[in-house]
């Protein structure tokens, strides 16, 4: 005899108790607070506000928690949050150049105007653990020099005045699209190509970015520059009519630099590939201006041959919020459909069986 | 069109705000901008049957392949007076079930049911009720895979095309190559309909045992997906036929037992397995359905009366239960 029992409700609630219970971890050991997170897990802090879509370090740092680390959950609960909030317009367009520079390096020239600053980087560090951050040792002062006020021009700009680089033609009459707020559609705009690249999981651009490099739709790439520091954000209110600054937002820019393009009307010049992110990333900033490239492909005429240059694959896979729920939604009942498949298997098995034994009982047959 | 398309525009954006059950939200979750604009889609979608209209998804709280297309047409659709229901494999106690249900009696404070009689707006996941649907409701499907032509032809702008021009010949293939390859058409789940003779549609992966039900139907049917950015519709009392072949036509699926538990026949069942020795028994998949006819006296082979038993996690949900609104 089978007694059938309700129990989902309870158990979700018991879930949910358990997961805090777990995320609070040991009471003897102190309670991190979203502060630490936001100041000493900056790189993370970055990564969910860039992919997350919103400018928000202490909303981040609180994510990141809730999450118990786990940053595409943090992503993902900035999302939706993101979703509930208004949206008064679109801010004008950030110039970098006028950046308050703390890290800015070209791999094409040796030295430029404004100069090569490494700023806070891994890039020369030695990987050994370091067990004095364990033991909690007094840290060296860094270095402070007086601060430069002359701004730093963009090494594509450089390039631009010799007309050796694509020009990027601002179209001030378009609209700018957004993704979350239009359906995508395809083939899409570059606007709304480079939306979904900053958005997009840093891990699946790393590996496309890589798979260019690697051959699978080449772009000879270099780094013309990659500068990170804060920008000024400003913003036309209708009812002003001029800009005002909004706040300064920390972003990483890419410029790459790619193999010439020329036609019989323009001379052979460089083409570009662009990345921009929130906070400080170069593996996801680089990542998206080989993979932006890539995606211009048709543009240049040259032929669809890698996943990195087809539009369709690379916007449809790279948002790991989609990616992450639709794998992991595998996990949820799918009994009735199951049900459908066991019915028919068994039915064909039968069939089989019923064939099988018809032919052997006709080679019986024909064998006496 | 139901109740439940005219109560909505009740919910005024200032009117509900911290409202109903002070969550700091909006009525239904989704501020009112977003539901006008899945309004419209979803009255494209009815005046285009089966046709896929494209919108503006919203990231939700609960991830993508948990229903967030049905979840957003819900919430653009649902008043204050609506009584929700919502399954998940046909069971109303499923977890997934549970947090959908829980996310609108939080965020829109509306009455709740499991009982399909009297709910206005059915959510639903994998299956059609076994109840007749009646025309003051609306049925709404979350739906992973919109697209019936996807693993035939996995670019967007193909398939496009090949629903413009209507051109269905290569699901037509396949199924003739099921046939070929099986003896049979193989596909046994989110089984291709087509819709007032024109769009090919897949119906969500319900059994294709529910693909008739779908037929002429009182009910609106809507269906969202959320991850995919399309919403489609079956008005009610709409042509909508499974796609066969005249010497293989359509069959749905048949059970050689009836329910365990109230002894229906003629409804899809469930295989629970009972013990590691080969022991299974089938029961309904729809739970309401099952509960109400055990309340009505019918008994199937296995019941047992309920006592004080243990819970056992999510699964059949079969005891007859009373469940208020917001639990």
């Amino acid at each position: 005899m089978y007694v059938a029992v309700k129990g989902g409700e309870a158990a979700i609630d018991n879930a949910h108790a358990l997961l805090a219970h777990e995320r609070r971890g040991p009471e003897d050991v102190a309670e991190i607070a979203p502060r630490q997170i936001e100041t000493q897990l900056k790189l993370a802090v970055d990564r969910v506000m860039a992919e997350g879509s919103l400018y928000d370090p202490k909303l981040a740092a609180l994510a990141i928690k809730q999450a118990r680390g786990d940053l595409i959950e943090a992503i993902f609960l900035v999302r939706a949050y993101r979703t509930t909030l208004p949206r008064f317009g679109a801010s004008e367009p950030l110039d970098t150049a006028r950046m308050a520079i703390e890290r800015r390096i070209s791999a094409t020239f040796k030295d430029l105007p404004g100069g090569q600053v490494l700023g806070p980087t891994f890039d020369y560090t030695h990987r050994l653990i370091d067990f004095l951050l364990e033991a909690g040792a007094e840290l060296p002062l860094p270095a402070e020099v007086e601060a430069a006020h002359e701004a730093t021009p963009r090494v594509t700009d450089l390039l631009d005045d010799e007309g050796l680089i694509e020009r990027d033609v601002p179209d001030d009459m378009a609209d700018v699209g957004d993704l979350t707020r239009a359906p995508l559609d395809f083939p899409a705009d570059r606007d709304l190509r480079l939306q979904a690249l900053a958005r997009g999981d840093e891990g699946f651009l790393l590996a496309l970015g890589y798979s260019t490099q690697r051959g699978y739709g080449r772009t000879h790439p270099f780094v013309g520059e990659i500068r990170f520091g804060a920008v000024t954000a400003e913003y036309v209110p209708e009812e002003l009519g001029f800009a005002v600054p909004l706040g300064s937002v920390a972003v990483t820019e890419c410029q790459m630099v790619n193999q010439f393009h020329g036609s019989a009307d323009v001379p052979p010049q460089f083409t570009r590939g662009y990345g921009l992110v929130f906070g400080q990333s170069e593996r996801k900033a680089m990542s998206m201006s080989l993979v932006d490239r890539a995606l211009r492909t048709r543009e240049f005429g040259e032929d669809v041959v890698a996943p990195a240059q087809d539009e369709e694959f690379v916007l449809s896979h790279c948002d790991n919020v989609q990616a992450t729920g639709f794998v992991e939604h595998l996990k949820l009942p799918h009994y009735v459909d199951f049900q459908a498949e066991l019915g028919l298997v068994r039915k064909m098995r039968a069939e089989h069986a019923a064939r099988r034994q018809g032919t052997d009982s006709e080679l019986k047959e024909a064998a006496e | 069109m139901s109740a439940a398309l005219t109560a909505t525009d009740r919910s005024s954006p200032t009117q509900h705000k911290g409202g109903e059950g002070s969550t700091g939200y909006n009525f239904a979750y989704l501020d009112e901008q977003t539901k006008r604009m899945i309004r419209r889609a979803v009255l494209k979608a009815i005046a285009i049957p089966g046709y896929q209209v494209p919108f503006a998804s919203r990231e939700m709280p609960m991830p993508y392949g948990w229903g967030t297309g049905g979840v957003q047409v819900t919430a653009a659709i649902i008043g204050p007076q609506d009584v929700l229901k919502v399954i998940d494999q046909g069971s109303d106690d499923t977890t997934n079930a549970v947090s959908i249900r829980k996310f609108f009696a939080k965020t829109a404070g509306v009455e709740t049911t499991t009982k399909t009689a009297d709910a206005t707006i059915i959510q639903t996941r994998h299956r059609i009720p076994e109840r007749t649907l009646t025309s003051d409701q609306v049925l709404v499907y979350q739906v992973p895979i919109p697209e019936p032509l996807r693993y035939l032809e996995p670019r967007e702008t193909e398939t496009r095309k090949l629903h413009a021009l209507a051109d269905y010949g290569l699901m037509h293939v396949k199924l003739y190559e099921d046939i070929a390859r099986h003896g049979h058409i193989a596909t046994t789940y989110a089984y291709p309909v087509e819709v007032a003779g024109r769009y090919v549609m897949d119906p969500s992966p319900t059994p294709k045992f529910d693909n008739p039900k779908m037929d002429d139907c009182a009910a609106l049917q809507l269906f969202g997906a959320g991850r995919e950015k399309r919403i489609y519709a079956v008005p009610p009392h709409t042509k909508v036929r499974s796609l066969d072949f005249e010497d293989h036509p359509f069959a749905v699926q048949t059970f050689d037992k009836p329910c365990a538990l109230c002894g229906a026949t003629g409804v899809y069942l469930d295989e629970v397995v009972l013990d590691d020795a080969g022991g299974r028994m089938f029961v309904c998949s729809d739970s309401d359905f099952c509960e109400e006819r055990r309340a009505d006296g019918h008994v199937g082979a296995m019941l047992a009366l309920p006592s004080s038993s243990p819970a056992r996690g999510e699964g059949v949900a079969a005891v007859p239960v009373t469940e208020g609104s917001g639990t």
